[in-house]
Protein backbone atom coordinates (compact mmCIF):
# COMPACT_ATOMS: atom_id res chain seq x y z
CA UNK A 1 0.00 0.00 0.00
CA UNK A 2 1.31 3.44 -0.94
CA UNK A 3 1.59 5.79 2.01
CA UNK A 4 3.44 8.61 0.26
CA UNK A 5 3.34 9.56 -3.41
CA UNK A 6 5.65 12.17 -4.86
CA UNK A 7 4.19 13.64 -8.04
CA UNK A 8 6.31 15.67 -10.48
CA UNK A 9 7.96 17.39 -7.56
CA UNK A 10 10.12 20.36 -8.49
CA UNK A 11 12.52 22.28 -6.30
CA UNK A 12 14.79 24.91 -7.82
CA UNK A 13 17.63 26.96 -6.36
CA UNK A 14 18.52 30.01 -8.44
CA UNK A 15 17.02 28.39 -11.49
CA UNK A 16 18.85 25.09 -11.04
CA UNK A 17 16.55 22.15 -10.37
CA UNK A 18 17.78 20.27 -7.29
CA UNK A 19 14.72 18.00 -7.51
CA UNK A 20 13.59 17.83 -11.09
CA UNK A 21 9.96 16.80 -11.65
CA UNK A 22 10.48 13.71 -9.54
CA UNK A 23 7.77 11.10 -9.18
CA UNK A 24 8.11 8.18 -6.78
CA UNK A 25 6.07 6.12 -4.37
CA UNK A 26 6.83 4.97 -0.86
CA UNK A 27 5.27 1.77 0.40
CA UNK A 28 3.79 1.61 3.88
CA UNK A 29 5.54 -0.53 6.48
CA UNK A 30 8.76 -0.78 4.46
CA UNK A 31 12.23 0.70 4.68
CA UNK A 32 12.90 2.60 1.47
CA UNK A 33 16.47 3.72 0.92
CA UNK A 34 17.04 6.95 -0.93
CA UNK A 35 20.50 6.93 -2.47
CA UNK A 36 22.51 8.84 -5.00
CA UNK A 37 25.78 10.76 -5.30
CA UNK A 38 26.36 13.97 -3.38
CA UNK A 39 24.22 16.75 -4.78
CA UNK A 40 21.71 14.37 -6.32
CA UNK A 41 18.86 15.96 -4.36
CA UNK A 42 18.27 13.42 -1.55
CA UNK A 43 18.33 15.87 1.36
CA UNK A 44 16.62 18.54 -0.73
CA UNK A 45 13.79 16.09 -1.37
CA UNK A 46 13.37 15.40 2.35
CA UNK A 47 13.62 19.08 3.18
CA UNK A 48 10.96 19.85 0.61
CA UNK A 49 8.70 17.05 1.83
CA UNK A 50 8.92 18.45 5.36
CA UNK A 51 8.35 22.11 4.49
CA UNK A 52 11.90 23.29 5.17
CA UNK A 53 12.04 24.42 1.54
CA UNK A 54 8.87 25.50 -0.30
CA UNK A 55 8.20 23.34 -3.33
CA UNK A 56 8.24 25.01 -6.74
CA UNK A 57 6.02 22.58 -8.58
CA UNK A 58 4.23 19.27 -8.39
CA UNK A 59 2.83 17.89 -5.18
CA UNK A 60 2.62 14.99 -2.80
CA UNK A 61 -0.06 12.64 -1.58
CA UNK A 62 0.47 11.80 2.07
CA UNK A 63 -1.82 9.12 3.52
CA UNK A 64 -4.44 10.07 0.94
CA UNK A 65 -4.18 13.86 1.37
CA UNK A 66 -3.16 15.77 -1.78
CA UNK A 67 -0.78 18.62 -0.94
CA UNK A 68 0.59 21.29 -3.26
CA UNK A 69 2.33 23.22 -0.51
CA UNK A 70 3.79 21.89 2.71
CA UNK A 71 4.21 23.79 5.99
CA UNK A 72 6.64 22.34 8.54
CA UNK A 73 4.28 22.61 11.55
CA UNK A 74 1.68 20.57 9.67
CA UNK A 75 3.73 17.52 8.78
CA UNK A 76 3.45 16.06 12.28
CA UNK A 77 -0.32 15.98 11.80
CA UNK A 78 0.23 13.76 8.74
CA UNK A 79 2.22 11.37 10.90
CA UNK A 80 5.63 12.37 9.56
CA UNK A 81 8.78 13.09 11.50
CA UNK A 82 12.44 13.29 10.59
CA UNK A 83 16.08 13.68 11.54
CA UNK A 84 18.49 16.05 9.82
CA UNK A 85 21.67 15.45 7.84
CA UNK A 86 23.43 17.92 10.14
CA UNK A 87 22.10 17.25 13.64
CA UNK A 88 19.62 19.91 14.72
CA UNK A 89 18.98 19.56 18.42
CA UNK A 90 18.28 22.34 20.92
CA UNK A 91 21.82 22.67 22.22
CA UNK A 92 21.37 24.87 25.26
CA UNK A 93 18.70 22.55 26.64
CA UNK A 94 19.23 19.24 28.40
CA UNK A 95 18.92 15.81 26.80
CA UNK A 96 15.72 15.24 28.81
CA UNK A 97 14.23 18.58 27.73
CA UNK A 98 14.93 17.78 24.08
CA UNK A 99 12.79 14.67 24.39
CA UNK A 100 10.08 16.41 26.41
CA UNK A 101 9.55 18.92 23.61
CA UNK A 102 8.53 16.03 21.36
CA UNK A 103 6.47 14.31 24.07
CA UNK A 104 4.39 17.14 25.55
CA UNK A 105 1.38 19.26 24.65
CA UNK A 106 1.25 21.21 21.37
CA UNK A 107 -1.83 23.38 21.91
CA UNK A 108 -0.84 26.82 23.16
CA UNK A 109 -3.33 27.09 26.02
CA UNK A 110 -2.85 23.48 27.07
CA UNK A 111 0.93 23.80 27.08
CA UNK A 112 0.79 26.86 29.34
CA UNK A 113 -0.75 24.80 32.12
CA UNK A 114 1.12 21.56 31.56
CA UNK A 115 4.20 20.54 33.48
CA UNK A 116 5.79 17.24 32.46
CA UNK A 117 4.35 14.32 34.37
CA UNK A 118 5.33 10.76 35.28
CA UNK A 119 4.15 9.42 31.93
CA UNK A 120 6.43 11.85 30.07
CA UNK A 121 9.29 10.87 32.41
CA UNK A 122 8.69 7.20 31.72
CA UNK A 123 8.49 7.68 27.95
CA UNK A 124 11.68 9.76 27.93
CA UNK A 125 13.45 7.19 30.07
CA UNK A 126 12.49 4.38 27.70
CA UNK A 127 13.77 6.33 24.72
CA UNK A 128 17.03 7.13 26.48
CA UNK A 129 17.46 3.45 27.33
CA UNK A 130 16.89 2.57 23.69
CA UNK A 131 19.74 4.84 22.55
CA UNK A 132 21.88 4.20 25.67
CA UNK A 133 21.94 7.80 26.83
CA UNK A 134 20.35 7.42 30.27
CA UNK A 135 23.37 8.76 32.11
CA UNK A 136 23.34 11.89 29.94
CA UNK A 137 19.74 12.78 30.79
CA UNK A 138 20.49 15.97 32.72
CA UNK A 139 23.37 17.19 30.56
CA UNK A 140 23.21 19.98 28.05
CA UNK A 141 23.07 18.66 24.49
CA UNK A 142 25.92 20.96 23.44
CA UNK A 143 28.26 18.84 25.58
CA UNK A 144 27.48 15.51 23.87
CA UNK A 145 29.71 13.84 21.30
CA UNK A 146 28.61 13.89 17.67
CA UNK A 147 27.50 10.26 17.79
CA UNK A 148 25.50 10.80 20.97
CA UNK A 149 23.83 13.79 19.39
CA UNK A 150 22.89 11.66 16.36
CA UNK A 151 21.37 9.04 18.65
CA UNK A 152 19.45 11.64 20.64
CA UNK A 153 18.05 13.10 17.45
CA UNK A 154 16.80 9.64 16.48
CA UNK A 155 15.29 9.19 19.95
CA UNK A 156 13.55 12.56 19.58
CA UNK A 157 12.05 11.41 16.29
CA UNK A 158 10.88 8.16 17.92
CA UNK A 159 9.19 10.22 20.65
CA UNK A 160 6.74 11.42 18.00
CA UNK A 161 5.38 7.87 17.52
CA UNK A 162 4.92 8.78 13.86
CA UNK A 163 3.81 6.61 10.94
CA UNK A 164 6.50 7.84 8.51
CA UNK A 165 10.12 8.48 9.48
CA UNK A 166 12.62 10.31 7.31
CA UNK A 167 16.14 9.54 8.49
CA UNK A 168 18.77 11.65 6.75
CA UNK A 169 22.12 9.83 7.01
CA UNK A 170 21.51 8.48 10.53
CA UNK A 171 24.67 6.33 10.47
CA UNK A 172 27.09 9.11 9.50
CA UNK A 173 29.81 9.57 12.12
CA UNK A 174 28.66 6.70 14.34
CA UNK A 175 30.91 4.17 16.07
CA UNK A 176 30.12 0.49 15.29
CA UNK A 177 28.28 0.03 18.61
CA UNK A 178 26.12 3.03 17.87
CA UNK A 179 25.48 1.76 14.34
CA UNK A 180 24.11 -1.48 15.83
CA UNK A 181 21.70 0.53 17.99
CA UNK A 182 20.36 2.44 14.97
CA UNK A 183 20.06 -0.76 12.91
CA UNK A 184 17.98 -2.37 15.65
CA UNK A 185 15.78 0.76 15.89
CA UNK A 186 15.09 0.70 12.16
CA UNK A 187 14.32 -3.03 12.22
CA UNK A 188 11.98 -2.49 15.17
CA UNK A 189 10.16 0.28 13.32
CA UNK A 190 9.64 -2.00 10.34
CA UNK A 191 8.41 -4.77 12.61
CA UNK A 192 5.85 -2.35 14.01
CA UNK A 193 4.62 -1.55 10.50
CA UNK A 194 6.10 1.95 10.39
CA UNK A 195 7.40 3.45 7.15
CA UNK A 196 11.00 4.59 6.88
CA UNK A 197 12.66 6.69 4.18
CA UNK A 198 16.37 6.29 4.73
CA UNK A 199 19.06 8.45 3.13
CA UNK A 200 22.30 6.51 3.37
CA UNK A 201 25.60 6.04 1.55
CA UNK A 202 26.71 2.78 3.16
CA UNK A 203 25.69 0.10 0.66
CA UNK A 204 26.18 -2.76 3.10
CA UNK A 205 23.66 -1.18 5.46
CA UNK A 206 21.27 -0.58 2.59
CA UNK A 207 21.51 -4.24 1.51
CA UNK A 208 20.95 -5.26 5.13
CA UNK A 209 18.02 -2.95 5.88
CA UNK A 210 16.23 -1.68 2.79
CA UNK A 211 13.19 -3.33 1.22
CA UNK A 212 13.22 -0.92 -1.69
CA UNK A 213 15.77 1.48 -3.13
CA UNK A 214 15.23 4.75 -4.99
CA UNK A 215 18.28 6.18 -6.77
CA UNK A 216 18.46 9.88 -7.58
CA UNK A 217 20.89 11.56 -9.91
CA UNK A 218 20.82 15.31 -10.61
CA UNK A 219 17.40 15.52 -8.98
CA UNK A 220 15.87 12.88 -11.26
CA UNK A 221 14.87 9.30 -10.69
CA UNK A 222 17.67 7.10 -12.00
CA UNK A 223 16.49 3.71 -10.82
CA UNK A 224 14.34 1.97 -8.24
CA UNK A 225 13.64 -1.56 -7.13
CA UNK A 226 15.02 -4.29 -4.89
CA UNK A 227 18.39 -3.40 -3.32
CA UNK A 228 20.40 -6.26 -4.82
CA UNK A 229 19.06 -5.59 -8.30
CA UNK A 230 19.40 -1.80 -8.23
CA UNK A 231 22.84 -1.70 -6.66
CA UNK A 232 24.24 -3.98 -9.39
CA UNK A 233 23.02 -1.78 -12.22
CA UNK A 234 25.78 -0.24 -14.28
CA UNK A 235 24.11 3.20 -14.55
CA UNK A 236 23.77 3.35 -10.75
CA UNK A 237 27.41 2.41 -10.22
CA UNK A 238 28.48 4.97 -12.81
CA UNK A 239 26.42 7.69 -11.16
CA UNK A 240 28.17 6.97 -7.87
CA UNK A 241 31.64 6.72 -9.35
CA UNK A 242 31.07 9.64 -11.68
CA UNK A 243 32.06 7.73 -14.80
CA UNK B 1 16.28 54.92 55.06
CA UNK B 2 13.81 56.82 52.86
CA UNK B 3 16.50 57.02 50.23
CA UNK B 4 17.08 53.26 50.33
CA UNK B 5 13.35 52.62 50.09
CA UNK B 6 13.19 54.94 47.07
CA UNK B 7 15.99 52.98 45.39
CA UNK B 8 14.31 49.71 46.37
CA UNK B 9 11.03 50.78 44.77
CA UNK B 10 12.77 51.68 41.52
CA UNK B 11 14.71 48.39 41.58
CA UNK B 12 11.42 46.52 42.07
CA UNK B 13 9.72 48.31 39.19
CA UNK B 14 12.64 47.64 36.87
CA UNK B 15 12.80 44.02 38.06
CA UNK B 16 9.22 43.57 36.78
CA UNK B 17 10.19 45.16 33.46
CA UNK B 18 13.29 42.93 33.29
CA UNK B 19 11.30 39.75 34.03
CA UNK B 20 9.01 40.66 31.13
CA UNK B 21 11.92 41.28 28.79
CA UNK B 22 13.70 38.11 29.90
CA UNK B 23 10.70 36.04 28.78
CA UNK B 24 11.26 37.41 25.33
CA UNK B 25 15.04 37.75 25.03
CA UNK B 26 16.39 35.15 27.46
CA UNK B 27 13.84 32.38 27.07
CA UNK B 28 12.69 32.86 23.48
CA UNK B 29 15.83 34.40 21.98
CA UNK B 30 13.93 37.32 20.46
CA UNK B 31 15.92 40.49 21.05
CA UNK B 32 13.39 43.29 21.32
CA UNK B 33 13.82 46.98 22.10
CA UNK B 34 10.09 47.61 22.26
CA UNK B 35 9.81 47.30 25.99
CA UNK B 36 10.10 51.01 26.74
CA UNK B 37 7.03 51.42 24.53
CA UNK B 38 4.95 48.94 26.57
CA UNK B 39 6.28 50.41 29.81
CA UNK B 40 5.17 53.83 28.54
CA UNK B 41 1.76 52.55 27.42
CA UNK B 42 1.16 51.19 30.92
CA UNK B 43 2.41 54.40 32.50
CA UNK B 44 0.31 56.69 30.30
CA UNK B 45 -2.83 54.56 30.54
CA UNK B 46 -2.61 54.55 34.34
CA UNK B 47 -1.79 58.27 34.43
CA UNK B 48 -4.67 59.27 32.15
CA UNK B 49 -7.23 57.01 33.82
CA UNK B 50 -6.31 58.04 37.37
CA UNK B 51 -6.02 61.79 36.70
CA UNK B 52 -8.70 62.46 34.09
CA UNK B 53 -11.23 59.77 34.96
CA UNK B 54 -10.31 59.21 38.63
CA UNK B 55 -10.29 55.47 38.18
CA UNK B 56 -8.62 53.51 40.96
CA UNK B 57 -4.95 52.75 40.32
CA UNK B 58 -5.33 48.97 40.45
CA UNK B 59 -8.04 48.99 37.81
CA UNK B 60 -6.05 51.54 35.78
CA UNK B 61 -2.94 49.33 35.98
CA UNK B 62 -4.91 46.29 34.79
CA UNK B 63 -6.40 48.34 31.95
CA UNK B 64 -2.88 49.56 31.12
CA UNK B 65 -1.80 45.94 30.82
CA UNK B 66 -4.80 45.22 28.58
CA UNK B 67 -4.04 48.19 26.30
CA UNK B 68 -0.38 47.12 26.09
CA UNK B 69 -1.45 43.55 25.37
CA UNK B 70 -3.67 44.71 22.51
CA UNK B 71 -0.85 46.89 21.14
CA UNK B 72 1.54 43.94 21.48
CA UNK B 73 -0.93 41.68 19.69
CA UNK B 74 -1.20 44.09 16.76
CA UNK B 75 2.54 44.74 16.40
CA UNK B 76 3.27 41.10 17.24
CA UNK B 77 1.25 39.91 14.26
CA UNK B 78 3.94 41.54 12.12
CA UNK B 79 6.93 40.88 14.39
CA UNK B 80 6.26 37.18 14.89
CA UNK B 81 7.03 36.46 11.26
CA UNK B 82 10.60 37.59 11.84
CA UNK B 83 13.50 36.92 14.13
CA UNK B 84 17.04 38.20 14.68
CA UNK B 85 17.90 41.50 12.95
CA UNK B 86 14.48 42.12 11.43
CA UNK B 87 12.77 41.46 14.74
CA UNK B 88 15.06 43.93 16.50
CA UNK B 89 14.64 46.62 13.84
CA UNK B 90 10.84 46.29 13.84
CA UNK B 91 10.77 46.55 17.64
CA UNK B 92 12.85 49.77 17.47
CA UNK B 93 10.45 51.16 14.88
CA UNK B 94 7.51 50.43 17.17
CA UNK B 95 9.19 52.27 20.06
CA UNK B 96 9.69 55.35 17.87
CA UNK B 97 6.04 55.22 16.80
CA UNK B 98 4.82 55.07 20.41
CA UNK B 99 7.17 57.91 21.44
CA UNK B 100 5.92 60.05 18.56
CA UNK B 101 2.29 59.40 19.51
CA UNK B 102 2.90 60.44 23.12
CA UNK B 103 4.67 63.62 22.02
CA UNK B 104 2.11 64.64 19.39
CA UNK B 105 -1.26 63.49 20.72
CA UNK B 106 -1.28 66.45 23.11
CA UNK B 107 -5.04 66.34 23.79
CA UNK B 108 -4.64 62.98 25.43
CA UNK B 109 -1.05 62.97 26.71
CA UNK B 110 -0.36 66.68 27.23
CA UNK B 111 2.46 66.33 24.70
CA UNK B 112 6.07 66.98 25.75
CA UNK B 113 4.90 68.56 29.02
CA UNK B 114 3.71 65.20 30.25
CA UNK B 115 1.15 64.42 32.94
CA UNK B 116 1.66 65.51 36.53
CA UNK B 117 -0.29 65.02 39.74
CA UNK B 118 -0.76 61.28 39.24
CA UNK B 119 -2.28 60.08 42.53
CA UNK B 120 -0.94 57.32 44.72
CA UNK B 121 -3.70 54.79 45.44
CA UNK B 122 -5.58 54.24 48.67
CA UNK B 123 -6.61 50.64 49.13
CA UNK B 124 -8.65 49.27 52.05
CA UNK B 125 -7.59 52.27 54.12
CA UNK B 126 -3.90 51.87 53.23
CA UNK B 127 -2.52 55.09 51.80
CA UNK B 128 0.28 54.27 49.37
CA UNK B 129 1.51 57.85 49.53
CA UNK B 130 3.68 56.34 52.26
CA UNK B 131 6.81 55.06 50.51
CA UNK B 132 7.19 52.14 52.90
CA UNK B 133 3.75 50.87 51.95
CA UNK B 134 4.45 51.52 48.29
CA UNK B 135 7.67 49.52 48.60
CA UNK B 136 5.70 46.68 50.15
CA UNK B 137 3.21 46.84 47.30
CA UNK B 138 6.01 46.74 44.72
CA UNK B 139 7.61 43.77 46.50
CA UNK B 140 4.32 41.89 46.47
CA UNK B 141 3.82 42.57 42.77
CA UNK B 142 7.42 41.56 41.99
CA UNK B 143 6.83 38.34 43.94
CA UNK B 144 3.55 37.63 42.13
CA UNK B 145 5.01 38.36 38.67
CA UNK B 146 8.07 36.22 39.46
CA UNK B 147 5.89 33.32 40.69
CA UNK B 148 3.64 33.34 37.62
CA UNK B 149 6.55 33.84 35.20
CA UNK B 150 8.40 30.95 36.86
CA UNK B 151 5.34 28.69 36.44
CA UNK B 152 5.11 29.83 32.84
CA UNK B 153 8.75 29.16 31.87
CA UNK B 154 8.73 25.74 33.53
CA UNK B 155 5.60 24.70 31.64
CA UNK B 156 5.58 22.90 28.30
CA UNK B 157 4.96 26.32 26.73
CA UNK B 158 8.17 27.65 28.32
CA UNK B 159 10.12 24.66 27.05
CA UNK B 160 8.84 25.34 23.53
CA UNK B 161 10.00 28.95 23.86
CA UNK B 162 13.52 27.77 24.66
CA UNK B 163 13.42 25.45 21.65
CA UNK B 164 12.37 28.42 19.47
CA UNK B 165 15.42 30.23 20.78
CA UNK B 166 17.67 27.30 19.85
CA UNK B 167 16.26 26.26 16.47
CA UNK B 168 12.80 27.43 15.51
CA UNK B 169 12.59 25.51 12.25
CA UNK B 170 13.53 22.23 13.91
CA UNK B 171 10.76 22.81 16.44
CA UNK B 172 8.18 23.31 13.69
CA UNK B 173 8.89 19.78 12.46
CA UNK B 174 7.45 18.56 15.76
CA UNK B 175 4.11 20.20 15.14
CA UNK B 176 4.65 23.51 16.91
CA UNK B 177 3.12 26.57 15.26
CA UNK B 178 5.95 28.78 16.45
CA UNK B 179 4.52 32.04 15.09
CA UNK B 180 1.71 31.83 17.66
CA UNK B 181 4.11 30.97 20.47
CA UNK B 182 6.20 34.05 19.63
CA UNK B 183 3.08 36.18 19.44
CA UNK B 184 1.70 35.01 22.79
CA UNK B 185 4.97 35.53 24.68
CA UNK B 186 5.28 39.00 23.14
CA UNK B 187 1.76 39.88 24.34
CA UNK B 188 2.40 38.51 27.84
CA UNK B 189 5.75 40.33 28.11
CA UNK B 190 4.15 43.55 26.88
CA UNK B 191 1.37 43.33 29.47
CA UNK B 192 3.83 42.73 32.32
CA UNK B 193 5.99 45.66 31.16
CA UNK B 194 2.87 47.84 31.24
CA UNK B 195 2.25 46.90 34.88
CA UNK B 196 5.79 48.09 35.66
CA UNK B 197 5.03 51.32 33.77
CA UNK B 198 1.81 51.89 35.72
CA UNK B 199 3.67 51.42 39.00
CA UNK B 200 6.34 53.86 37.83
CA UNK B 201 3.79 56.53 36.93
CA UNK B 202 2.00 56.09 40.23
CA UNK B 203 5.24 56.25 42.19
CA UNK B 204 6.93 59.23 40.47
CA UNK B 205 3.52 60.96 40.04
CA UNK B 206 4.70 62.48 36.78
CA UNK B 207 5.43 61.09 33.35
CA UNK B 208 6.46 62.52 30.02
CA UNK B 209 7.30 60.93 26.64
CA UNK B 210 10.90 60.30 27.73
CA UNK B 211 9.70 57.04 29.33
CA UNK B 212 9.26 55.71 25.79
CA UNK B 213 12.75 56.44 24.50
CA UNK B 214 15.09 53.75 23.30
CA UNK B 215 17.47 54.29 26.23
CA UNK B 216 14.85 52.79 28.56
CA UNK B 217 14.70 49.64 26.44
CA UNK B 218 18.48 49.43 26.35
CA UNK B 219 18.57 49.86 30.12
CA UNK B 220 16.14 46.95 30.56
CA UNK B 221 18.22 44.87 28.16
CA UNK B 222 21.36 45.72 30.17
CA UNK B 223 19.62 44.51 33.35
CA UNK B 224 18.89 41.07 31.96
CA UNK B 225 22.25 40.68 30.26
CA UNK B 226 23.98 41.57 33.52
CA UNK B 227 21.70 39.54 35.78
CA UNK B 228 21.40 36.56 33.50
CA UNK B 229 19.49 35.59 30.39
CA UNK B 230 16.87 32.86 30.77
CA UNK B 231 16.99 33.13 34.56
CA UNK B 232 14.25 35.06 36.34
CA UNK B 233 16.38 35.54 39.46
CA UNK B 234 18.92 37.21 37.20
CA UNK B 235 16.31 39.80 36.19
CA UNK B 236 15.80 40.78 39.84
CA UNK B 237 19.49 40.76 40.69
CA UNK B 238 20.37 42.72 37.55
CA UNK B 239 17.75 45.36 38.39
CA UNK B 240 19.08 45.70 41.94
CA UNK B 241 22.67 46.07 40.72
CA UNK B 242 21.97 48.50 37.91
CA UNK B 243 19.71 50.70 40.04
CA UNK B 244 21.93 50.68 43.11
CA UNK B 245 25.39 50.82 41.51
CA UNK B 246 25.11 54.22 39.76
CA UNK B 247 23.85 55.69 43.03
CA UNK B 248 27.39 55.25 44.36
CA UNK B 249 28.46 57.93 41.89
CA UNK B 250 26.58 60.42 44.01
CA UNK B 251 29.15 59.91 46.73
CA UNK B 252 32.14 60.35 44.39
CA UNK B 253 31.43 64.04 44.12
CA UNK B 254 30.91 64.51 40.37
CA UNK B 255 28.90 67.59 39.37
CA UNK B 256 25.27 66.66 38.63
CA UNK B 257 25.56 67.03 34.85
CA UNK B 258 28.69 64.86 34.70
CA UNK B 259 27.23 62.26 37.08
CA UNK B 260 24.38 61.70 34.60
CA UNK B 261 26.86 61.00 31.80
CA UNK B 262 28.93 58.77 34.09
CA UNK B 263 25.87 56.66 34.72
CA UNK B 264 25.47 55.97 30.98
CA UNK B 265 29.20 55.30 30.77
CA UNK B 266 28.96 52.81 33.63
CA UNK B 267 26.12 50.90 31.92
CA UNK B 268 28.13 50.79 28.71
CA UNK B 269 31.32 49.58 30.38
CA UNK B 270 29.46 46.93 32.36
CA UNK B 271 27.73 45.65 29.24
CA UNK B 272 30.99 45.42 27.31
CA UNK B 273 32.77 43.66 30.19
CA UNK B 274 29.97 41.13 30.60
CA UNK B 275 29.75 40.45 26.88
CA UNK B 276 33.50 39.79 26.85
CA UNK B 277 33.95 37.78 30.02
CA UNK B 278 30.56 36.43 31.11
CA UNK B 279 28.07 36.63 28.24
CA UNK B 280 25.45 34.65 30.15
CA UNK B 281 25.42 37.25 32.98
CA UNK B 282 25.59 36.49 36.70
CA UNK B 283 23.04 33.68 36.79
CA UNK B 284 22.18 33.17 33.15
CA UNK B 285 21.79 29.85 31.40
CA UNK B 286 21.91 31.15 27.88
CA UNK B 287 24.49 33.04 25.82
CA UNK B 288 23.24 35.49 23.21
Amino acid sequence: MKILEIKHLLKRFDGVAAVDHLSAEIEAGKITALIGPNGSGKSTLINTLTGIFPLDGGGVVIRGAHLFSIESPEIAAYGITRTFQEVRLWNQMTVFENLLVALTERSIIGSMFEHHNELHQKQAQELLEKVRLCEKKGELVGGLSYGQRKLLEIARALAMNAEIYFFDEPFAGLFPEMTKIVVSILEELRAKGKTVLLVEHNMNLIRQLADHVIVLDAGKLLAQGKPNEVLERRDVIEAYLGE
Amino acid sequence: MDYLIHIGILAGIYAILAIALNLLVGFTGLVSLAHAAFFAIGAYTAAILTTALHIHFFIAAILGAVVAAVAALLIGLVLSRFRDDFYLLCSIGFTFIVYTIFVNWADLTNGPLGISGIPRPVFFGLDFADNKLFFLKVLLIVGFVFWRADFFVKSSFGRALKAIREDEQALQIFGYKTTYYKLIVFVIAGAIAAVAGALFASYIRYIDPSVAILNESIFALAIIILGGLADLRGSVIGAIILIFLPELLRFVGFPADIAGQMRQLMYGVLLVLFMLYRPQGFLGKFKL
